[in-house]
């Protein structure tokens, strides 16, 4: 749009590469902006306009001085959507720019092919404006305070939704705002009939009100019970259920759209960085660079994939295990044979020249989150060549220390990291407990402890959305305990 | 682009004031905020503001990491580590948010119910304040009075009859234009001195300064506060006293004996010589663990006060902090002699903790 001439030929030229590639990209639009507005837009998740929120302006008070202070700075940033947006900062060198292009290029690939961003709305800059327009009218109406007061207490469980539901047609589609309480009436009991003197014939009333009568009874049957199976996506349940008004409701829905935008990122950080950081290098290094920029670009790719100590770089451990996997299947490194072999030098030097692995890794990027890709192509060699290590949180010193280097316990750990993005998994049990209208959470518990002082908050947030006293069951230290927040007080009850 | 995200960001940045004030008692008893002190603000550091989410206890959680290592190697802090883990729990950021020092005397101010202070005597003159009175046919164009000026061309279209109601256009002429002007006005700003004096005698540790630096701190802003010239002087004294500049007030430590007298002579001097009464609002302030030589020396103290400090000084306060070698006396003498002095502040300061009703016993008067 606002592209110098230069820019625009360095951009046709780099998408003609990565469409030679085989990359398959929406159109995709830069935009050349001052560092003022890349912190602006990436405080507000890289979109222009988002609704008004306190940690907004937070994060952007910590980027800006960051910045300020020169402790970082944003190279690229890239919003899924179609056409997709990407920013490029106009202080950056020519070869950065290049760079961050080639990068982007990869990352709309990675949206537009990944199963996992398939159900998302790829009109979401718009959406995004709307939901702001739509706080904005709310805050007119039911002033600032209460606005914010209730998404602070909506955000607080903004994590409470179920990512793999949006594949589960029937969960799909909640009403929106202007549907809620219009759901199903007795049409569905109803054959379709073209003409109306034929109505009594195809749904004779007799039949029609045994039907109704049969529904009603197992309905009653199984809503003795809600939800009638434990509910992963719990905002939907309290779309559903709590006592809100129409605002709130509106509100919690925005909050709800924006968690099931953003999740297949969280789903596929590692893959999504991993595979951009692929293709820029390819890309620059054997089509765009030329000798004077090796240098520069070799300082800040070298930044982009280097490991601080005991940390882990998602862009690291996703390009070198893409790079792995590119190598197994181009030398046939996979399947029966080679797993079976025992003998460390025939692996090591096995090459069945198959030459898959391109393949491979279009394949992977089209259809595995991280969790299936740590769990399907991490290997032994690769753990320890890398230097993998589990910490643990030693309580003498007060520090985290390296635990173990065994491949199971690494892969484990790092599963564990990144299932359900790592947070715990929150069930809704019961939404009328104890007969008394009570809400009755359930954390399944898979080795670690929830944090107490901010499951406590949590629950005093969510009663002010559910409005009667909530509950969540977990283990603390090995015992069976219920968190309880009645609106005054909170209290752990041990339960056996 | 668009302003909203400073429309966030000064919400954010009213939330974080809300913490400071309600953290207040924290930050006046403890030495952190004096060491980020800039010209006009403090940096306050504070947690980040985290929205509360269900989440794993991050000491049982652990991670993944990358890098050499034996078992056993420390890879970081409690606070620090998860941050680069692809999808775990947010680290805790610091931040520092900048408070004017207005601002943290008006939170001080109300924490700790402080009145305003009315200035005493005859105030001095400060000229410099601007304001914009009237109007004038010349001046530059940036302070061109829309109103005025169209008026007046308003006016010449009417009376040469060039107005058209149906087509309202007015085209102003060099002679149409106003301008706004301003008057230079003189402006009465009180002045205020203060003296800090401590007693620096082997008696006073490491702790009795720490407790006098934290004091002088939140009396300086406040009194910063309410007077726009402040002059500040500092004097210790063991048997002998020294004018000294702020550093070496807080970090000598001498081993001689305590003889305050020393020290009241030489405020005495000092405001005759240098501060007209008529002129200046006097504050002094004297630390010390209460320990005097001989009854003498306490005697020659009572007869300056009484003759020229406490007449002079809108408020005489002093601070006794608790030390294991002092005997505490000389906060009883005072006691005794001057039962009924308004002007006359005592306090006694135990530990750090006790600072917060020490400064309002000091301030509360209003003086």
């Amino acid at each position: 749009m606002n592209l110098p001439s230069e820019y625009i030929k360095w951009k046709d030229e780099i998408q003609e590469y990565a469409e030679g590639y085989g990359l398959d990209f929406f159109e995709t639009i830069f935009e050349l902006i001052t560092y003022e507005e890349i912190n602006y837009i990436a405080s507000y998740g890289g979109f222009p306009i988002r609704y008004t929120h306190w940690r907004f302006g937070m994060q952007y008070e910590e980027l800006s001085k960051s910045y300020a202070y020169g402790l970082s700075k944003i190279y690229e940033m890239v919003i899924n959507n179609d056409p997709c947006y990407a920013y490029l900062m106009k202080s950056n060198q020519m070869v950065d720019q290049k760079l961050v292009m080639a990068h982007v290029y990869a990352h709309c690939d990675f949206f537009k092919n990944n199963m996992y961003f398939s159900k998302t709305n790829r009109k979401m800059i718009d959406n995004m404006a709307n939901h702001a327009t739509r706080v904005e009218r709310h805050i007119d109406r039911y002033g600032a305070e209460n606005v914010e007061n209730f998404i602070d207490a909506c955000l607080s469980i903004e994590n409470l939704i179920d990512p793999h539901s949006v594949f589960n047609v029937s969960a799909q589609d909640f009403p929106d705002e202007n549907q809620a309480g219009k759901k199903a009436n007795s049409h569905h009991f109803r054959f379709h009939s073209e003409k109306e003197y034929l109505e009594s014939f195809i749904n004779p009333p007799d039949v029609l009100a045994r039907k109704r009568k049969e529904w009603k009874d197992k309905k009653d049957l199984t809503e003795k019970k809600i939800p009638v199976e434990p509910q992963q996506d719990v905002l939907a349940f309290l779309l559903e259920y709590a006592p809100l008004e129409q605002w709130q409701y509106d509100v919690l829905s925005i909050i709800r759209d924006e968690a099931y935008y953003f999740a297949p990122q969280g789903q596929t950080k590692i893959m999504n960085e991993g595979w951009a950081t692929y293709w820029h290098s390819k890309i620059m290094t054997t089509k765009v660079l030329s000798d004077a920029e090796i240098i520069d670009y070799a300082d800040h790719h070298s930044g982009t994939v280097a490991a601080s100590p005991g940390q882990l770089n998602p862009y690291r451990l996703g390009v070198e295990l893409l790079k792995d996997i590119e190598e197994r299947w181009n030398k046939g490194k996979f399947g029966k044979d080679y797993d079976e072999c025992d003998d460390y030098l025939e692996k090591k030097s096995w090459d069945k020249k198959l030459g898959l692995g391109r393949e491979k890794i279009f394949e992977v990027r089209r259809l595995y989150n991280d969790v299936m890709f740590i769990d399907a192509f991490l290997t032994p060699e690769f753990v320890s060549e890398h230097l993998l290590f589990t910490y643990a949180h030693n309580a003498t010193s007060g520090h985290y220390e390296i635990s173990e280097r065994e491949f199971k316990q690494v892969k484990h750990k790092l599963l564990q990291g990144l299932t359900n993005w790592g947070q715990p998994f929150i069930f809704v049990e019961d939404g009328n407990f104890l007969n008394r209208g009570e809400l009755l959470l359930r954390h399944r518990h898979e080795g670690i402890d929830l944090n107490v002082n901010e499951a406590k908050d949590t629950l005093k947030n969510l009663f002010t959305i559910w409005n009667r006293p909530v509950n969540l069951e977990s283990i603390l230290g090995e015992k069976q305990v219920r968190f309880v927040f009645d609106g005054q007080e909170h209290t752990i009850k041990n339960i056996e | 682009m668009s302003k909203r995200i400073e429309k966030d960001q000064a919400r954010f940045r009213s939330i974080i004031r809300g913490r400071v004030k309600k953290n207040l008692k924290k930050y006046i008893t403890h030495g952190e905020l004096i060491g980020k002190k800039g010209k006009d603000f403090v940096s306050i550091p504070i947690h980040q503001v985290n929205i509360p989410k269900f989440r794993h206890d991050p000491q049982k959680s652990g991670g993944v990491g990358q890098g050499e290592g034996e078992k056993g190697t420390p890879v970081g802090k409690a606070d620090e580590a998860g941050q680069g883990q692809a999808g775990a729990a947010p680290g805790q950021h610091i931040l520092e948010v900048d408070v004017s020092l207005d601002e943290l005397a008006d939170m001080l101010a109300e924490e700790l119910e402080l009145p305003n202070i009315q200035p005493k005597g005859q105030k001095n003159i400060e000229s410099d304040k601007k304001v914009y009175t009237g109007i004038s046919q010349a001046g530059p164009e940036s302070l061109r009075h829309f109103k005025h000026t169209f008026k007046r061309a308003l006016r010449r279209h009417i009376s040469a009859g060039t107005y058209d109601p149906k087509n309202p256009i007015i085209v102003p002429v060099r002679e149409d234009r106003r301008y706004r002007t301003w008057k230079v006005k003189d402006e009465p700003v009180a002045k205020a001195l203060i003296i800090y004096m401590m007693d620096v005698s082997g008696s006073m540790g490491e702790e009795q300064k720490e407790i006098v630096r934290l004091e002088s701190f939140w009396i300086d802003t406040w009194l910063q506060r309410q007077y726009k010239n402040l002059e500040t002087r500092y004097i210790i004294h063991d048997a002998v006293a020294h004018l000294v500049d702020k550093e070496t007030f807080y970090t000598t430590r001498e081993s001689g004996g305590t003889i305050i007298s020393s020290a009241y002579k030489m405020a005495q001097e000092m405001i005759e010589l240098e501060f007209p009464l008529d002129e200046w609002n006097i504050y002094l302030f004297h630390f010390s663990d209460g320990d005097n030589w001989g009854e003498s020396d306490t005697n020659t103290c009572f007869s300056i006060l009484e003759e020229s400090l406490l007449p002079a000084a809108n408020l005489f306060c002093y601070g006794q902090v608790e030390s294991p070698y002092g005997s505490g006396q000389f906060i009883k003498d005072l006691k005794g002699k001057f039962p009924e002095e308004e002007k006359l502040v005592l306090s006694e300061i135990a530990d750090k903790e006790a600072i917060y009703n020490s400064i309002k016993e000091f301030l509360g008067k209003g003086k």
